[in-house]
């Protein structure tokens, strides 16, 4: 209120005033958790680099003492088994999220579509399974009767719907397109067919790309069909052969042993964080161009609740 | 019905798909739940199996590992709800008081990059943190002098660390939600306030916070109600099938699963799995009834 009775003052204070204490302690506690956020990625990275010798002696480091490609050429060398495994969790992605999103948004425009009167019954159908959910034996028991183990249909198949959370998210962005809309078309004439795919779906676009991206990201990620379902080695999804590559050493042997010659450490701890790498390099690649869609994604359910 | 089928014959058509689905992976579940009262075989199936009463869930509830599960699962789960939504908060209000376009949508990104990570590359980031021979922790503690822990084989420090991993994970998708919910908020609301002479501190607490408390605690609540079940792709992938570790980690659901898969009892699996699925259920009933009373349009049903 003084302030403003002179011009010059105040913008200069402004200019002052904005960096405050508070500002200090917001801009740093943000970087500093966005560091952590990132920072675990740089060491495995870096791991992935280092020298095997330099390890076994200092143990991991941000700063190593020497670097060396090996884990590297070796996994694209002998890396046979993760490409497979690359080979199958790409197939997984692309025909499991093609597919789920086909049926999520069909069942979706039929729940929005108010000329369906059984909509609210067809609702609760799904709504149950979200909150009553017997478990993983009857699950796996499903499973079997239908044939789905150890076949490439075990893996894209139980996860389709991975939960009915997404039907209802998009079934609410189609609630939300306006009915006169639908009137209008269906005064010149249009039936379900055109409103189905002239309108409710190019209207959808983008709740559909956000689903997309759940989707991709949760068959790319997954490994619980595999644990489950799955036992031949050939048909490991990539996240299932790095929690083997974990858990059973002789894998890692198996990797080694092709490009051994006696005498020569082993680089088994670089080669580990060379394989993370190799797995997360595309979703790192991807990232800057995915993640928008997932915020909007978040933002159309999170404020529908 | 039939009529209405006439009536939109494409409609049904397209939902078909989705109907086959759920009808197959979650009502012909159901039957299936029998199994707990029964000692199942594979061979003789559900409706040949011995019928033997409660006997299952006698074994469960009585050996000590009920309580343990349950602790664990629970108590892991309400510290997972409630840390990450303080840290998410937190940083949701910082983000949205600091200026500059490009640091708040960097920031943003990075925040959100744990979440696109698998639990099994999470492993390996906890693996190279506090292995007891290279691990960057124990590096550091041999550095200053103190004598390194072996964490792998101490069951101690495993809930703060599994607290740490999931705000690690999960903080930044809850930013992005609460972040929404302030930009939804009306901006002349913090305008006035600003000029009646309020500080920035003020602001924050008397108008944007009181006003996210919908969003919060829709979430919570929607949480709450899944707090039965436990997190099995990160327990079982950052622990694994690592027994010194149980105490202090072992949820529910790697309890099933290791009945299922390594004991190869079903039925045992079944008897609390369905337990599980009670409870699960009450809460998730229960968490939904409060949240459609407390708020309008703030529960799934």
């Amino acid at each position: 209120m003084i302030g403003s009775k002179s011009g010059r003052i105040p913008r200069r204070r402004q200019k002052l005033q904005r960096f405050t204490p508070l500002d200090f302690v917001i801009y740093v506690s943000i970087l500093i958790f966005s560091l952590f956020c990132v920072l675990p990625f740089f060491l495995i990275l870096i791991v992935s680099f280092t020298d095997e010798a330099s390890i076994v002696k200092n143990g991991y480091s941000f700063f190593p003492e020497t670097f060396s490609l090996k884990a590297y050429t070796m996994v694209f060398k002998n890396g046979g088994a993760i490409f497979q495994s690359y080979g199958i969790s790409i197939l997984i992605t692309v025909v499991g999220t093609v597919l789920a999103v086909c049926i999520t948004s069909m069942a979706a425009f039929t729940l929005a579509n108010k000329s369906v009167q059984c909509r609210k019954g067809l609702s609760f159908f799904f709504f149950f399974t979200m909150i009553f959910n017997a478990g993983i034996v009857p699950w796996y028991m499903v499973c079997r009767t239908l044939g789905l183990v150890d076949n490439l249909a075990s893996l894209i198949v139980p996860g389709l719907m991975f939960n009915a959370f997404n039907l209802f998210l998009v079934r609410n962005f189609m609630n939300g397109i306006p009915d006169s809309l639908l009137e209008s078309a269906k005064l010149d004439g249009a039936n379900e067919i055109v409103i189905a795919f002239r309108i409710y779906f190019p209207l959808s676009i983008p709740v559909l790309a956000a689903v997309t991206l759940f989707y991709a990201l949760g068959y790319w990620n997954d490994w619980w069909n595999a644990i489950m379902l799955i036992d031949n080695n050939k048909l490991y999804p990539l996240q299932y052969f790095l929690f083997k590559l974990q858990s059973e050493i002789k894998m890692l042997r198996d990797l080694q042993m092709q490009s051994a010659s006696a005498g020569v450490t082993l680089p088994s701890e670089s080669v580990k964080m060379a394989t993370v790498i190799v797995t997360i390099g595309p979703i790192i690649f991807l990232y800057p161009f995915l993640q928008k869609y997932f915020v909007k994604g978040l933002v159309i359910g999170g404020v529908k609740g | 019905m039939i009529r209405d089928i006439r009536k939109n014959p494409f409609s049904y058509l397209l939902i078909l798909p989705a109907t086959i689905y759920v009808f197959l992976f979650g009502y012909c579940t159901l039957p299936y739940l029998v199994i707990a009262f029964q000692k199942f075989n594979y061979k003789q199936g559900i409706f040949h199996s011995e019928f033997v009463g409660l006997k299952n869930f006698e074994f469960f509830f009585k050996s000590p590992k009920f309580l343990e599960v349950t602790f664990n699962t629970v108590f892991l789960n309400f510290m997972f709800i409630g840390f990450v939504i303080i840290f998410a908060l937190i940083f949701s209000l910082m983000l949205n008081e600091a200026r500059g376009k490009i640091f708040r949508k960097v920031t943003q990104s990075t925040l959100l990059l744990p979440n696109f990570m698998s639990w099994v590359v999470v492993s390996y980031i906890v693996y190279a943190l506090f292995a007891s021979d290279y691990g960057i922790v124990n590096v550091f503690l041999k550095s200053i002098g103190a004598s390194p822990v072996s964490w792998y084989s101490s069951p101690g420090p495993w809930r703060v660390i599994l607290v740490l991993i999931k705000v690690w994970k999960d903080t930044g998708m809850q930013v992005v939600i609460y972040l929404a919910a302030i930009t939804g908020i009306d901006t002349s609301l913090s305008e006035a306030a600003k000029v009646d002479g309020a500080s920035r501190l003020q602001t924050i607490r008397h108008i944007i916070f009181p006003l996210m408390i919908p969003t919060v605690s829709i979430l919570a609540l929607l949480s709450i109600g899944k707090i039965f079940y436990g997190d099995f792709g990160m327990i079982y992938g950052i622990i694994g099938d690592n027994g010194v570790l149980y105490p202090t980690t072992d949820v529910i659901d790697t309890y099933v699963f290791r009945a299922m898969r390594k004991t190869g009892d079903p039925s045992q699996a079944m008897a609390v799995g369905l337990y599980q699925s009670l409870m699960g259920f009450l809460f998730v009933f229960g968490s939904n009834w409060i949240a459609s009373k407390k708020t309008d349009g703030g529960a799934l049903f």
